[in-house]
Protein backbone atom coordinates (compact mmCIF):
# COMPACT_ATOMS: atom_id res chain seq x y z
CA UNK A 1 0.00 0.00 0.00
CA UNK A 2 2.97 2.05 -0.42
CA UNK A 3 1.36 4.14 -3.27
CA UNK A 4 -1.58 5.08 -0.79
CA UNK A 5 1.04 7.13 1.26
CA UNK A 6 0.60 10.03 -1.16
CA UNK A 7 -2.72 10.00 -0.53
CA UNK A 8 -3.31 13.16 1.65
CA UNK A 9 -2.05 15.71 -0.50
CA UNK A 10 -4.15 14.52 -3.37
CA UNK A 11 -7.21 14.63 -1.45
CA UNK A 12 -6.30 17.67 0.37
CA UNK A 13 -4.32 19.21 -2.64
CA UNK A 14 -6.46 22.86 -2.40
CA UNK A 15 -4.86 25.05 0.51
CA UNK A 16 -8.37 25.94 2.03
CA UNK A 17 -8.96 22.05 2.79
CA UNK A 18 -8.78 22.90 6.64
CA UNK A 19 -11.29 25.56 6.10
CA UNK A 20 -14.02 22.49 4.47
CA UNK A 21 -14.78 19.11 5.09
CA UNK A 22 -15.30 17.32 1.81
CA UNK A 23 -19.01 18.18 0.48
CA UNK A 24 -19.69 14.22 0.13
CA UNK A 25 -19.44 14.22 3.96
CA UNK A 26 -21.09 17.73 5.09
CA UNK A 27 -24.20 16.56 2.42
CA UNK A 28 -24.38 13.28 4.26
CA UNK A 29 -24.44 15.07 7.65
CA UNK A 30 -27.47 17.28 6.39
CA UNK A 31 -28.96 13.76 5.32
CA UNK A 32 -28.46 12.38 8.88
CA UNK A 33 -30.16 15.82 10.24
CA UNK A 34 -33.55 15.05 8.53
CA UNK A 35 -33.35 11.11 9.57
CA UNK A 36 -33.11 13.03 12.92
CA UNK A 37 -36.13 15.08 12.52
CA UNK A 38 -38.19 11.59 11.30
CA UNK A 39 -37.03 9.77 13.93
CA UNK A 40 -38.42 13.29 16.38
CA UNK A 41 -41.72 12.48 14.55
CA UNK A 42 -41.55 9.21 15.21
CA UNK A 43 -41.05 10.18 19.06
CA UNK A 44 -43.72 12.83 18.92
CA UNK A 45 -46.14 9.87 18.22
CA UNK A 46 -44.90 7.48 20.67
CA UNK A 47 -45.27 9.99 23.09
CA UNK A 48 -49.20 10.71 22.37
CA UNK A 49 -49.81 6.82 22.43
CA UNK A 50 -48.13 5.49 25.16
CA UNK A 51 -51.23 5.29 27.22
CA UNK A 52 -53.42 3.87 24.71
CA UNK A 53 -53.89 0.61 25.81
CA UNK A 54 -56.94 -0.21 24.28
CA UNK A 55 -57.49 -2.78 27.07
CA UNK A 56 -53.65 -4.47 26.11
CA UNK A 57 -50.89 -5.21 27.60
CA UNK A 58 -48.99 -1.92 29.22
CA UNK A 59 -45.22 -1.62 28.93
CA UNK A 60 -44.56 -2.73 32.44
CA UNK A 61 -45.49 -5.74 31.91
CA UNK A 62 -44.51 -7.05 28.11
CA UNK A 63 -40.90 -5.12 27.73
CA UNK A 64 -38.31 -7.38 29.37
CA UNK A 65 -35.13 -4.97 30.03
CA UNK A 66 -32.69 -7.43 30.80
CA UNK A 67 -32.84 -8.23 26.81
CA UNK A 68 -32.75 -4.18 25.99
CA UNK A 69 -29.51 -4.14 28.60
CA UNK A 70 -28.19 -6.87 26.16
CA UNK A 71 -28.84 -4.70 22.93
CA UNK A 72 -27.80 -1.44 23.81
CA UNK A 73 -24.37 -2.98 25.36
CA UNK A 74 -24.09 -4.79 21.74
CA UNK A 75 -24.58 -1.83 20.25
CA UNK A 76 -22.14 0.88 22.79
CA UNK A 77 -19.81 -1.86 21.87
CA UNK A 78 -20.08 -1.88 17.88
CA UNK A 79 -19.12 1.92 17.98
CA UNK A 80 -16.42 1.77 19.50
CA UNK A 81 -15.31 -1.06 17.20
CA UNK A 82 -16.18 0.73 14.06
CA UNK A 83 -14.57 3.77 15.56
CA UNK A 84 -11.34 1.72 15.70
CA UNK A 85 -11.88 0.35 12.54
CA UNK A 86 -11.76 3.62 11.02
CA UNK A 87 -8.92 4.73 13.18
CA UNK A 88 -7.07 1.79 11.25
CA UNK A 89 -8.38 2.81 7.95
CA UNK A 90 -6.70 6.15 8.16
CA UNK A 91 -3.57 4.59 9.70
CA UNK A 92 -3.68 2.75 5.97
CA UNK A 93 -3.63 -0.31 8.03
CA UNK A 94 -6.04 -3.04 6.10
CA UNK A 95 -6.22 -6.13 8.04
CA UNK A 96 -6.96 -4.47 11.23
CA UNK A 97 -10.16 -2.36 9.49
CA UNK A 98 -11.23 -5.45 8.01
CA UNK A 99 -11.00 -7.47 11.29
CA UNK A 100 -12.60 -4.48 13.17
CA UNK A 101 -15.70 -4.24 10.82
CA UNK A 102 -16.16 -7.60 10.78
CA UNK A 103 -17.01 -7.68 14.15
CA UNK A 104 -18.88 -4.62 14.35
CA UNK A 105 -20.26 -6.44 11.39
CA UNK A 106 -21.37 -9.18 14.01
CA UNK A 107 -22.16 -7.19 16.50
CA UNK A 108 -24.50 -5.12 15.05
CA UNK A 109 -26.02 -8.65 13.18
CA UNK A 110 -26.61 -10.12 16.68
CA UNK A 111 -28.27 -6.59 17.88
CA UNK A 112 -31.19 -7.02 14.96
CA UNK A 113 -31.01 -11.06 15.81
CA UNK A 114 -31.81 -9.82 19.37
CA UNK A 115 -34.52 -7.44 18.30
CA UNK A 116 -36.41 -9.97 15.71
CA UNK A 117 -36.38 -12.58 18.48
CA UNK A 118 -38.82 -9.68 20.71
CA UNK A 119 -40.64 -8.83 18.19
CA UNK A 120 -41.43 -12.24 17.03
CA UNK A 121 -41.98 -13.35 20.47
CA UNK A 122 -44.17 -10.35 20.90
CA UNK A 123 -46.41 -11.02 18.02
CA UNK A 124 -46.27 -14.81 18.84
CA UNK A 125 -48.01 -13.48 22.50
CA UNK A 126 -50.99 -11.63 20.36
CA UNK A 127 -49.14 -8.49 20.82
CA UNK A 128 -48.32 -7.24 17.59
CA UNK A 129 -48.54 -3.84 16.13
CA UNK A 130 -52.40 -4.11 15.87
CA UNK A 131 -52.69 -4.95 19.72
CA UNK A 132 -52.86 -1.23 20.56
CA UNK A 133 -52.32 2.81 19.76
CA UNK A 134 -49.41 2.23 22.30
CA UNK A 135 -48.18 -1.13 20.27
CA UNK A 136 -48.51 0.30 16.96
CA UNK A 137 -46.32 3.08 17.86
CA UNK A 138 -43.40 1.30 19.58
CA UNK A 139 -43.21 -1.23 16.93
CA UNK A 140 -43.34 1.76 14.16
CA UNK A 141 -40.71 3.82 16.16
CA UNK A 142 -38.31 0.31 17.22
CA UNK A 143 -38.45 -1.34 13.77
CA UNK A 144 -37.92 2.09 11.59
CA UNK A 145 -34.64 2.25 14.15
CA UNK A 146 -34.05 -1.68 13.59
CA UNK A 147 -34.56 -0.79 9.83
CA UNK A 148 -31.60 1.91 9.96
CA UNK A 149 -29.32 -0.82 11.78
CA UNK A 150 -30.08 -3.39 8.72
CA UNK A 151 -29.18 -0.85 6.27
CA UNK A 152 -26.12 0.01 7.93
CA UNK A 153 -25.05 -3.81 8.20
CA UNK A 154 -25.52 -4.17 4.20
CA UNK A 155 -23.27 -0.66 3.59
CA UNK A 156 -20.70 -2.37 5.84
CA UNK A 157 -20.14 -5.37 3.94
CA UNK A 158 -20.58 -3.10 0.84
CA UNK A 159 -17.04 -1.22 2.18
CA UNK A 160 -15.52 -4.03 2.96
CA UNK A 161 -15.81 -5.35 -0.40
CA UNK A 162 -15.09 -2.61 -1.73
CA UNK A 163 -11.76 -1.81 0.11
CA UNK A 164 -10.79 -5.49 -0.66
CA UNK A 165 -10.75 -5.26 -4.20
CA UNK A 166 -9.05 -1.43 -4.49
CA UNK A 167 -11.01 -0.59 -7.55
CA UNK A 168 -12.12 2.98 -6.36
CA UNK A 169 -9.47 5.55 -5.51
CA UNK A 170 -8.46 5.79 -1.81
CA UNK A 171 -10.05 9.30 -1.50
CA UNK A 172 -13.48 8.17 -2.28
CA UNK A 173 -13.28 5.15 -0.23
CA UNK A 174 -12.13 7.28 2.93
CA UNK A 175 -15.36 9.81 2.31
CA UNK A 176 -17.71 6.99 2.33
CA UNK A 177 -16.18 5.39 5.20
CA UNK A 178 -16.58 8.58 7.50
CA UNK A 179 -20.37 8.80 5.85
CA UNK A 180 -21.34 5.21 7.57
CA UNK A 181 -18.87 6.55 10.51
CA UNK A 182 -21.64 8.89 11.10
CA UNK A 183 -24.49 6.90 10.53
CA UNK A 184 -23.18 3.78 12.82
CA UNK A 185 -22.58 6.41 15.31
CA UNK A 186 -25.84 8.35 14.72
CA UNK A 187 -28.19 5.45 14.77
CA UNK A 188 -26.49 4.72 18.50
CA UNK A 189 -28.01 7.75 19.55
CA UNK A 190 -30.85 7.54 17.94
CA UNK A 191 -30.58 3.74 20.44
CA UNK A 192 -30.07 6.29 23.73
CA UNK A 193 -33.57 8.13 23.15
CA UNK A 194 -35.14 4.60 21.96
CA UNK A 195 -33.75 2.57 25.65
CA UNK A 196 -34.37 6.19 27.79
CA UNK A 197 -37.94 6.98 26.39
CA UNK A 198 -39.17 3.78 25.26
CA UNK A 199 -38.30 1.15 27.08
CA UNK A 200 -37.10 2.51 30.54
CA UNK A 201 -39.97 5.26 30.67
CA UNK A 202 -42.71 2.71 30.07
CA UNK A 203 -41.38 0.34 32.91
CA UNK A 204 -40.94 3.06 35.67
CA UNK B 1 -11.78 19.52 25.38
CA UNK B 2 -7.64 17.62 24.68
CA UNK B 3 -9.26 15.18 22.32
CA UNK B 4 -10.39 18.26 19.94
CA UNK B 5 -6.98 20.04 20.53
CA UNK B 6 -5.00 16.89 19.26
CA UNK B 7 -6.91 15.49 16.80
CA UNK B 8 -6.83 18.89 15.18
CA UNK B 9 -3.25 18.57 14.30
CA UNK B 10 -3.36 15.34 12.08
CA UNK B 11 -6.39 15.61 10.15
CA UNK B 12 -6.56 14.86 6.61
CA UNK B 13 -9.95 16.70 5.05
CA UNK B 14 -10.20 18.79 7.48
CA UNK B 15 -12.60 17.05 9.56
CA UNK B 16 -10.93 15.08 13.00
CA UNK B 17 -11.60 11.66 13.38
CA UNK B 18 -10.53 11.25 16.97
CA UNK B 19 -7.86 8.73 18.21
CA UNK B 20 -8.15 5.56 20.19
CA UNK B 21 -8.24 7.52 23.43
CA UNK B 22 -10.96 9.95 22.70
CA UNK B 23 -12.86 6.80 21.42
CA UNK B 24 -12.05 5.15 25.10
CA UNK B 25 -12.80 7.79 26.95
CA UNK B 26 -16.18 8.38 25.10
CA UNK B 27 -16.69 4.55 25.42
CA UNK B 28 -16.36 4.44 29.35
CA UNK B 29 -18.12 7.61 29.95
CA UNK B 30 -21.15 6.15 27.66
CA UNK B 31 -21.49 2.67 29.80
CA UNK B 32 -21.30 4.40 33.04
CA UNK B 33 -24.16 6.99 32.45
CA UNK B 34 -25.99 4.01 30.19
CA UNK B 35 -25.78 1.82 33.82
CA UNK B 36 -26.80 4.40 35.62
CA UNK B 37 -30.34 4.84 33.78
CA UNK B 38 -30.81 1.39 34.00
CA UNK B 39 -30.06 1.05 37.65
CA UNK B 40 -31.94 4.39 38.06
CA UNK B 41 -35.03 2.59 36.52
CA UNK B 42 -33.83 -1.25 37.93
CA UNK B 43 -33.63 -0.64 41.37
CA UNK B 44 -36.00 1.62 42.53
CA UNK B 45 -34.76 3.59 44.80
CA UNK B 46 -36.59 6.88 43.96
CA UNK B 47 -39.75 8.36 43.21
CA UNK B 48 -40.89 7.87 39.48
CA UNK B 49 -41.07 11.52 39.31
CA UNK B 50 -37.73 11.60 39.91
CA UNK B 51 -36.33 8.66 37.79
CA UNK B 52 -38.05 10.15 34.79
CA UNK B 53 -35.94 13.31 35.28
CA UNK B 54 -32.79 11.44 36.23
CA UNK B 55 -32.45 9.57 33.47
CA UNK B 56 -33.98 12.25 30.74
CA UNK B 57 -31.29 14.12 31.97
CA UNK B 58 -28.41 10.99 31.73
CA UNK B 59 -29.68 10.61 28.09
CA UNK B 60 -29.16 14.32 27.18
CA UNK B 61 -25.57 13.99 28.55
CA UNK B 62 -24.70 10.91 26.78
CA UNK B 63 -25.60 12.14 23.10
CA UNK B 64 -23.86 15.07 23.77
CA UNK B 65 -20.66 12.80 24.73
CA UNK B 66 -21.88 10.82 21.51
CA UNK B 67 -21.85 13.72 19.54
CA UNK B 68 -18.38 14.71 20.81
CA UNK B 69 -15.84 11.54 21.10
CA UNK B 70 -17.55 9.18 18.35
CA UNK B 71 -19.49 12.22 15.82
CA UNK B 72 -16.49 14.20 16.40
CA UNK B 73 -18.32 17.82 16.16
CA UNK B 74 -15.88 20.32 18.04
CA UNK B 75 -16.25 24.22 18.29
CA UNK B 76 -13.61 24.61 14.66
CA UNK B 77 -14.45 27.21 12.45
CA UNK B 78 -14.33 24.41 9.78
CA UNK B 79 -17.18 22.67 11.50
CA UNK B 80 -19.51 26.11 11.48
CA UNK B 81 -22.23 24.48 8.96
CA UNK B 82 -22.20 21.40 10.89
CA UNK B 83 -23.35 22.73 14.22
CA UNK B 84 -25.65 24.85 12.86
CA UNK B 85 -27.87 21.92 11.18
CA UNK B 86 -27.08 20.36 14.05
CA UNK B 87 -28.58 22.47 16.35
CA UNK B 88 -31.33 23.40 13.91
CA UNK B 89 -32.69 19.55 13.39
CA UNK B 90 -32.66 19.43 17.25
CA UNK B 91 -34.67 22.49 17.12
CA UNK B 92 -36.92 20.84 15.16
CA UNK B 93 -37.47 17.94 16.90
CA UNK B 94 -37.79 19.63 20.48
CA UNK B 95 -40.46 21.39 18.67
CA UNK B 96 -42.04 18.32 17.11
CA UNK B 97 -42.18 16.46 20.52
CA UNK B 98 -43.14 19.23 23.15
CA UNK B 99 -45.53 20.33 20.50
CA UNK B 100 -47.27 17.16 20.01
CA UNK B 101 -47.32 16.48 23.54
CA UNK B 102 -48.92 20.30 24.88
CA UNK B 103 -51.57 19.96 21.12
CA UNK B 104 -52.36 16.49 22.42
CA UNK B 105 -52.69 17.03 26.31
CA UNK B 106 -54.95 20.16 25.33
CA UNK B 107 -57.02 18.27 23.51
CA UNK B 108 -57.45 15.38 25.77
CA UNK B 109 -58.13 17.83 28.94
CA UNK B 110 -60.48 19.23 26.53
CA UNK B 111 -62.21 16.59 24.80
CA UNK B 112 -62.76 15.13 28.74
CA UNK B 113 -61.44 12.34 27.50
CA UNK B 114 -59.30 11.19 30.04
Amino acid sequence: MAHEATMPPVAGGHDDHEHHESPVVFGFWVYLMTDCILFGTLFAAFATLRHQYAGGPSGKEIFELGGVALETAILLLSSITFGFGALAAHAQKKGAFLGWLGITFLLGLSFVGLELREFTHMIAEGNGPDRSAFLSAFFTLVATHGLHVSTGLIWILVVMVQSLGGGAGPPRVMSKLTCLSLFWHFLDIVWICVFTFVYLLSVI
Amino acid sequence: MSHASSSAGHDVHGESHGSFGSYLVGFVISVVLTAAAFAAVMMHAMSPGVTIGVISALAVVQIFVHVIYFLHMNGSSAQAWNRICFFFAVGCCLIIVFGVLFVMHDTSMNMMSR
